[in-house]
């Protein structure tokens, strides 16, 4: 059992350094330029599924564009916005969380009622609400994502600070003379991190089909980036004539997520001790 | 305790309110403008601006945006020229058919993969279901859809692609949702136009929501059979069956019926993708409508909505929770 748990986290962290290569060296990677046309060579098929010019692996779009090209590009969209939205909606979610659990009354009160109001929305809403009012970007689909993804982190982290707060190890550090944020930063963080590193593996996995599923309503990242969500939009129309804009882009969005969830999985089983002792 | 849960919501449905009432101000540009359109006369601006009080304080907006949520006024739709409130309550019943019906097909799929999984552990039957389960939670549904389309639709040609229902076929409106009218006025030949019209969104909607209820069942049942009552069952000679489908999972279905009422949020997200790539007549698809026709206003009543109805689902799950497990107590 133990084993599959390492090839868990092992299969799945290789997808995700897989798509991190993709992200980074795209320019040196992309055979051809993800936004040259080339309207001679409109709705290649596949160069294996006997496309006549067999230099589109993956076939070319409406305006001759290359999909394996975009979709590697469009790779760096879905690490950006992910990784970005991941550790922003962190920061915020740990440290309110962190602050409410630790200080209690007042604070954690305020904290818990505005968590329940964020949580009153289902997460994609909220963030097609914010995108619907803030309009098509980069940086607004990162905070609209992380505006509606920073409550699970922060229920997770006060959770934990609660029941960390009353070990021995922190009362013997506050007998010390150790401040609160010291013994915040000190010793409860690094003890909340193996949970804080599942969450953000899973939260990495929903915010990239997120940004997908934005991109595809048309809410996203402007047109002229290519994405996976917008060249699935944009294949939709081509469908019956050449579905493989649609399947491509749609498998390099499942494998990645299956990859982080996989990764997730892994993690939360290694370390959670229950299912250790089994 | 059920009337402090009751008093406890308030709070949040203002707060609810409150996001919502905000998301208007969040969006570049004057509200006014973004009311009426970019090619608004003066007067009219002039007219809507002092109409929604938009010339008052901040707070005194908010106080009359809750006074007409209060009662429903909405005003009219920009893009449909119809009251708010009306287009809502018309699309409605076809959002909570797809729901409903989406809900019955993840509920058909997991429970069993689930439980299956659970009693053959570790073996390769259990790492099918769970490998099955993680591509499941793993698959853009919108991307499932296209592909849905594409094979059964398109190259198979076994269901239709897109509506509520055959052009031609009318069914008479009396609850809203297809299904039951037609049966309700013994017409067929509309009811198996509807559930094949419903049949490849249902799935599109339902895999996701089945892929968690199969994880939640799994390790609930795993749960309960190391229970001492379990052990007792079987002491007493019952057989393997009874003591599964009798003891285990009906202990096992209070943690997964909890799961699939918080899980609604999750049918509402995945109900505005649904049935914009079906081109389905709900919510979903008149919330994605209003946004690319800019009907802000619109939007925003659609948002709130999604917004209350999650809410006091979750509400009633809570409530019902205490009734189906008496230990829990709110």
């Amino acid at each position: 059992m133990r084993r599959f748990r390492y090839f868990k986290v092992f299969a799945g962290g290789m997808i995700l350094v897989g798509l991190i290569v993709c992200g980074v060296a795209a320019p040196m990677i992309a055979p051809y330029d993800p936004q040259e046309q080339r309207l001679e060579a409109r709705l290649q098929p596949p160069a294996w599924a006997g496309g006549a010019a067999a230099r589109y692996w993956l076939g070319t779009d409406n305006l001759g564009r290359d999909i394996l090209s975009r979709i590697i590009y469009g790779s760096r969209i879905s690490l950006l916005v992910g990784a970005t939205t991941v550790i922003l909606a962190g920061l915020l979610g740990c440290i309110l969380g962190g602050v409410a659990g630790y200080f209690g009354k007042g604070v954690d009160e305020l904290v818990s009622k505005v968590t329940e109001i964020f949580l009153a929305f289902p997460f994609l809403l909220l963030a097609i609400a914010l995108m619907a009012f803030l309009g098509q970007g980069v940086v607004n689909i990162i905070l609209a994502l992380m505006m509606s993804r920073w409550v699970q982190y922060c229920r997770v982290v006060r959770g934990e600070v609660l029941s960390l707060k009353e070990r021995d190890f922190i009362t013997a550090a506050r007998a010390l003379g150790a401040k609160d944020f010291y013994i915040l930063l000190r010793h409860i963080a690094p003890n909340t991190l193996p949970s804080v590193t599942v969450v953000a593996t899973f939260a990495m996995a929903i915010v990239i089909i997120s940004e997908a599923s934005l991109s595809f309503l048309g809410l996203g990242v402007p047109a002229y980036i290519p994405t996976w969500g917008s060249m699935l939009s944009e294949g939709r129309s081509y469908m019956t004539r050449a579905p493989w804009l649609t399947i491509f882009p749609g498998l390099a969005i499942f494998i990645t997520v299956f990859g982080i969830n996989l990764l997730g999985d892994g993690l939360r089983d290694l370390f959670d001790p229950k299912l250790q002792r089994q | 305790m059920i009337g402090r849960r009751l008093i406890g919501a308030i709070p949040v449905l203002l707060g609810i309110s409150f996001i919502v009432f905000l998301l208007m101000h969040l969006a570049p540009g004057d509200p006014v403008y973004l009311l009426l359109g970019e090619n608004a006369t003066p007067e009219d601006v002039a007219r809507v601006r002092h109409e929604w009080g938009l010339d008052e304080p901040l707070a005194m907006q908010y106080w009359q945006f809750i006074s007409r949520a209060m009662v429903g006024d909405f005003g009219r739709s920009l893009k449909f020229g119809e009251p708010v409130m009306k287009l809502v309550l018309e699309r409605l019943p076809a959002t909570i058919e797809l729901a409903t019906i989406s809900l019955i097909v993840a509920i058909l799929i997991s429970i069993p993969i689930g439980v299956y999984s659970a009693v053959k552990r570790d073996t390769l039957v259990d790492h099918a279901g769970t490998s099955m389960a993680l591509i499941g939670v793993s698959l853009p549904n919108f991307w499932l859809g296209i592909m849905l389309i594409y094979f059964l639709g398109g190259r198979w040609n076994l269901l239709p692609v897109a509506g509520r229902i055959e052009y031609g076929l009318e069914v008479q409106a009396i609850t809203g949702f297809y299904l039951l009218d037609s049966l309700l006025m013994g017409n067929m030949a509309a009811f198996w136009s509807a559930v094949k019209h419903l049949l490849m969104p249902a799935i599109t909607l339902g895999t996701a929501l089945a892929a968690i209820v199969t994880r939640i069942t799994r390790s609930s049942v795993l749960e309960m059979m190391r229970q001492d009552y379990v052990m007792t069952a079987r002491a007493k000679g019952l057989s393997e069956r009874a003591v599964i489908w009798r003891h285990i999972l009906r202990n096992a279905l209070i943690t997964v019926v909890t799961i699939l009422g918080l899980q609604l949020g999750a049918l509402l997200n995945g109900s505005v993708i649904t049935e914009t790539v079906f081109s389905y007549p709900g919510i979903g698809d008149l919330l994605i409508q209003s946004i690319s026709a800019r009907d802000y206003r619109l939007t925003q009543v659609l948002i709130l909505f999604f917004g209350v109805i999650y809410f006091a689902v979750n509400l009633l799950v809570d409530v019902v929770y205490t009734f189906i497990d008496p230990r829990i107590k709110l």
